[in-house]
């Protein structure tokens, strides 16, 4: 905002700009989800399993009347996911109108990073990984990936199939 | 675009389709002024509302069209064919423009002068009078002597007509429709409603009235005798016939005012000759609409309808989730305010599925103009008699059969109604009609359409089915000529090109079944040869909220929709009586049926807990079997448990999961638990598609070769155990059912006349049959021999894959056993029993001058067992020394290694070599060039033939003609040894 009333400030406003993420952990890495994508956080729900589906999918659990699909980011990353479902926290996003809850080990504070310091994921990630990366911040302690809610879905057959 | 526009786009389209039915029935009853007066207000109200909203093509096409309208209406032109169609055309055109108009906001360019110059010849093309202006029926009433009301007698006079007219509609709406001291009060408030209407006192005038009978339930039915009733009483008192269609007119509240308004308007319009902005007027409308403020309709937008419904199923599912909390607890102080709700929410689940009902008449509206422009076209003469056009019903499914009722409305039309000339014939009447009825039956929607036509022949069904391949003539011998004439519905019937004058009948019928199918709908066909045909649909009301049991298996649980249950058996694991394993398919002996049965667990690919597989009774003590019916199919579900049966909200599933056909939906339960709808559908395909599965990989040993599919027709019944048998069917000749009383014993056979000649019948032991009871009877027919073979029961004809998964072993009569139709069966080998009955059944092709002097060695080359097992018997009973070569490299290498042949018999299709190129391998040999190759095929035709003969076989047979085989045999024979002879 004030960038533009400001001539002078504009390059400074434009080296802070800001995005806000919800951090997320999954197997120990934090994940980053821009804020304005999540509808809700819910602790560990009851899921029903959904027989015949993929193994990404670990289910459908009930938010308020509404059936969300439930995404099991550990699969989705290609890690180690025994009795993870059971105590796993959900970060519920919106993709064409459709709700879907990310599980995840656990979900972390709200972070202000500026959109500056974002970099791009290192090519010698997995590809499982680099596939649902947008970019990658340095934190003082860690790393953060962020999370691109489309691609992270989009593999599991969210998309509508053109040409089956 | 503005909300004027919309508003006139949305009223327009609406009495458009109203407008095309009452044209359509203004040519059937060219008399009636309430009807005349009907369209021609609506026509009016469109030229004037376009005028005033600046539309001057549809202006001027309306204003044509009233011109022709107004001369009919005021008896100086006779409603004919021509005047009809005519007015039709306009309002086609009009249809076009609004469409149009709708889409881009603006009326498109054009020129409509040649269909205005053509609805001005007709309007002028009688005697006409001076003025080509319609007159407005408030203008004309001036004109004559007193007011309308003074020339409609009075009080008195409107009285009378009011009590004539009330006791004309009690007797035509039947009993029930309303009681007589009802009756009366309607009498009195209807002749004060025509005072105050006409005399402008105050009170409720009669268009009120009319309000207040639809707000009490009166449907438009009702509303239209009650018109009827009221005119014809008006007119029984020497009333003038526009005086009536004034009076009658003022029941419709709406369109008589708003008529003198936008008459109004277009005149002030045209005074000023300016274009005025349409802005000024508006407050004018809307006063006006808010004037009839108190109408009984209100437009909603159908998206603010859905969301309503799904906040009411949202609530729904809070309710029943409170409600499973609430039993848990004894003494709650919720328990009132609980029970208030569910009340509550109860009424207003139904409220709100009210709003979602539509008549099934919406459906129906363009069906009449439909078949007036096919008779037309045809040149046929056909009534369309539409009965409970207000039978209502979702209109989520009422859109699903707009499509296929049209299409079989028009096939009737098409292919069902003969022409005028064709009935008279028949000792018809000229006119044909087609009938749509709708009606309730117990939570279902019948609709029934129906016409007296020419009937779909069976006979030729029949020739279509034989063409086109979907079944064979022995099975259609064996069905009932309502089994038959469900073979319309079939893919393939429509797909052949038209052979007879019936194949197009049966056009797209197949999708017709599929889209009432999707809705959870039923179809069925009946036609009579001569009477005409009907089909029966049966739907259920709604979609949205279902029943459904809910079932458990492996520890998850699914809704299984209510209506596709047929009923739940229990079945004791230890004792699991009636439970069979054929091959590892469960089987069920259900009373007198055998009951396919399929594991939920299976099919879902849920872990079995501990048992290793479910014929190993160490699971919990008792299962369950959900009979369940898709169409025709019943098969049986296994389930751990069973619970109570819910109402569910079907919510579709998600995307990522849509490719999983065992569910059609999701919900949520009482307990806010998430689970799935399972799809019988699904389930279903699953069941038949079980066998298959298994029998591709029981093939899997000829890995790479392509898998050949030699489905057999199997005729499948029940004899002696009770276990099912089948033989191939066109093994058998025909089916009969017969009293075996009247078989008589000659020697120690028992034997039955038939068909002028002596057939022995034995039973499935090769016994003489016992001379009691009525059976069926498999006749095996040779010439002039004949078997019966008695059996208890026909079961089935199957189409199958045939793969013998079991010899016979020592039982006489068995070749083996395969599975059909996911159920274990013996096939029976019906060589055993000819010879059985009569010795010598093969042995006369062989009993030739040259047959028995040496023993003739046949090398015989087929992959299927069960062939196999057929053939060689037969050709052993038939003298020919057998040797077997499972495939093609076999038989190539039993040749390198010396072996002598006089005959190779080889199947074509193969996996691995196939038998064109086994023969062409063995007749580049030398030594076998000479030897007669006879091919074996399931399909022989003359192009395969042909190819046969070109790859070097010497004759092409049949499989499943044992007979010809052996003929083909003896006459290479007989080749062979005039050939010897000649050298």
């Amino acid at each position: 905002m004030s960038a533009t009333l400001q001539p002078t400030g504009f390059g400074r406003a434009g080296e802070t700009a800001m995005e806000d993420y919800v951090t997320m952990i999954v197997a120990g890495q934090t994940f980053g989800i821009p804020v304005l994508n999540v509808r809700d956080v819910l602790s560990p729900q009851i899921i029903t399993r959904i027989p015949l589906a993929q193994a990404e999918i670990a289910g459908s659990l009930n938010l308020r009347g509404r059936i969300v699909t439930a995404i099991n980011m550990r699969t989705r990353l290609g890690l180690p996911a025994d009795g993870f479902v059971e105590r796993a926290m959900a970060v519920v996003v919106e993709h064409d109108d459709e709700p879907f809850s990310l599980l995840v080990d656990e979900v972390g504070e709200v972070l202000s990073l500026p959109t500056r310091q974002k970099e791009s994921v290192p090519a010698t990630l997995d590809a499982r990984w680099r596939e649902v990366s947008q970019g990658i911040y340095r934190l003082e302690d860690r790393l953060l990936l962020v999370l691109s809610v489309t691609s992270v879905l989009g593999a599991i057959g969210v998309e509508p199939v053109h040409g089956m | 675009m503005d909300d004027l526009l919309k508003d006139f786009l949305a009223e327009t389209c609406e009495s458009l389709d109203v407008l095309d039915s009452e044209i359509v029935e203004l040519e059937q009853r060219p008399g009636d002024p309430a009807l005349l007066g009907s369209i021609f207000r609506v026509m009016h109200t469109i030229k004037g509302t376009c005028g005033f909203l600046g539309l001057p093509r549809l202006e001027s096409v309306a204003h044509a069209a009233e011109d022709v309208l107004g001369r009919v209406r005021d008896g100086e032109l006779a409603v004919s064919h021509g005047v009809i169609s005519q007015v039709l055309a306009a309002l086609d055109r009009i249809k076009e423009l609004v469409g149009l108009l709708g889409e881009t906001g603006s009326e498109p360019a054009g020129d409509d002068t040649e269909i205005i110059a053509a609805l001005r010849q007709i309007a002028s093309g009688e005697p006409a009078p001076s003025h080509s202006e319609p007159e407005d029926i408030t203008e004309r009433k001036a004109e004559k002597s007193g007011t309308l009301f003074e020339r409609a007698g009075g009080a008195s006079g409107i009285d009378a007509a009011c009590e004539l007219a009330c006791s004309g509609f009690l007797a035509k709406a039947g009993e029930g429709a309303m009681r007589e001291p009802e009756m009366l009060k309607l009498q009195f408030a209807l002749a004060k409603g025509f005072e105050v209407a006409l005399e402008k006192t105050p009170g409720m005038d009669i268009a009120d009235v009319v309000g207040c009978l639809i707000e009490n339930g009166w449907t438009s039915d009702d509303v239209m005798l009650l018109e009827s009733e009221i005119a014809a009483a008006f007119r029984s008192l020497s009333i003038e016939e526009d005086d009536i269609a004034g009076l009658v007119s003022l029941l419709h509240r709406k369109q008589p005012a708003a008529k003198a308004d936008v008459k109004k308007e277009t005149q002030e319009k045209e005074d000023t000759k300016k274009l005025q902005p349409a802005r000024e007027t508006p407050p004018a409308a809307s006063e006006r609409h808010e004037a009839q403020g108190q109408t009984q309709t209100l437009r909603v937008n159908i998206n603010v309808l859905e969301d309503l419904m799904t906040l009411v199923s949202e609530l729904v599912l809070t309710r029943n989730q409170l409600l499973q909390i609430m039993r848990s607890h004894d003494e709650t102080p919720f328990a009132a305010p609980l029970q208030r709700l569910n009340q509550v929410t109860t009424e207003l689940q139904e409220s709100v599925m009210m709003t979602r009902m539509q008549p099934i008449g919406n459906a129906w509206g363009k069906l009449p103009r439909l078949v007036r422009d096919l008779s037309q076209e045809l040149g046929k003469k056909i009534d369309l008699v539409m009965t409970g056009a207000d039978t209502e019903l979702d209109r989520q499914i009422l859109e699903s059969i707009r499509d296929p009722l049209t299409h079989m409305v028009r096939n009737s039309a098409d292919h069902g109604i003969e022409t005028a000339g064709e009935r008279l014939a028949a000792g018809k009447s000229e006119h044909g009609t087609i009938e749509l009825t709708a009606r309730h039956e117990g939570g279902h929607i019948v609709v029934v359409v129906s016409d007296d036509g020419r009937g779909l022949p069976t006979a030729r069904i029949r020739e279509k089915v034989i063409a086109n391949g979907l079944a064979t003539e022995a099975q259609l011998e064996g069905m009932s000529e309502q089994q038959i004439q469900q073979f319309i519905f079939r893919p393939g019937f429509s797909t052949a090109a038209a052979v007879t004058s019936v194949s197009g009948r049966g056009v797209g019928m197949d999708v017709v079944r599929n889209n009432i199918e999707k809705i959870g709908g039923i179809i069925e066909f009946q036609s009579t040869e001569g009477a005409g045909s009907r089909f029966i649909i049966k739907i259920p009301l709604t979609l949205a909220i279902v029943s459904a049991l809910i079932v458990e298996c492996e520890g998850e649980r699914f809704a299984l929709p209510q209506n596709s249950v047929v009923e739940l058996v229990r079945i004791n694991r230890e004792a699991s009586k009636g439970l069979e394993k054929i091959n590892g398919r469960p089987v069920y002996r259900l009373r007198d049926r055998l009951l396919p049965l399929v594991s939920l667990g299976e099919i879902l690919g849920l872990p079995d807990k501990e048992k290793t597989s479910p014929e190993d009774n160490e699971g919990p003590e008792s299962m369950y079997v959900v009979v369940s019916q898709v169409g025709a199919f019943v098969f049986g579900i296994i389930v751990d448990k069973v619970f109570d049966t819910e109402e569910i909200v079907v919510k579709p599933v998600s995307r990522c999961m849509r490719h999983i056909s065992c569910f059609s939906g999701t919900t949520i339960l009482g307990d806010g638990r998430v689970i799935m709808i399972l799809d019988p559908n699904g389930l279903a395909s699953a069941v038949s598609a079980a066998p298959h599965a298994e029998a591709s990989a029981l093939g899997g040993q000829h890995e790479g070769g392509a898998r050949r599919n030699e489905a057999v027709s199997m005729l499948v019944f029940e004899a002696r155990d009770g276990s099912p048998k089948a033989v191939p069917l066109s093994l058998v000749a025909r089916l009969e059912e017969t009293d075996l009383a009247v078989a008589e014993k000659a020697g120690s056979r028992t034997v039955l006349q038939y068909r002028g000649g002596l057939m022995p019948l034995i039973d499935l032991e090769g016994k003489p049959a016992d001379r009691q009871g009525r059976h069926p009877i498999l006749v095996f027919v040779d010439g002039q021999r004949m078997l019966g073979l008695v059996v208890d029961r026909v079961v089935d004809i199957v189409e199958a894959p045939l793969d013998l998964h079991l010899a016979g072993g020592s039982r006489p009569g068995i070749l083996g056993s395969a599975i059909i139709a996911g159920q274990a069966t013996d096939i029976i080998d019906t060589v055993h029993y000819l010879r059985q009955s009569d010795a010598d059944w093969f042995e006369v092709e062989t009993e030739s001058p040259f047959g028995a002097e040496r023993e003739r060695q046949v090398l015989l080359v087929e992959d299927s067992a069960f062939f196999r097992n057929l053939l060689i018997p037969m050709l052993t009973i038939a003298g020919y020394s057998v040797t077997v070569a499972e495939h093609a490299e076999a038989a190539i290498s039993l040749c390198e290694d010396g072996g002598k042949f006089d005959f190779i018999v080889s199947d074509i299709e193969m996996p691995g070599l196939s038998g064109f190129e086994l023969v062409r391998k063995l007749r580049a040999d030398e030594r076998l060039a000479d030897v007669p190759i006879v091919a074996l095929s399931s399909h022989a035709n003359t192009k395969d033939i042909e190819r046969g003969m070109e790859a070097g076989f010497t004759d092409y047979v049949t499989k499943l003609d044992p007979k010809a085989l052996l003929n083909a045999l003896s006459r290479t024979s007989v080749n062979e040894i005039r050939k010897e002879i000649a050298a």
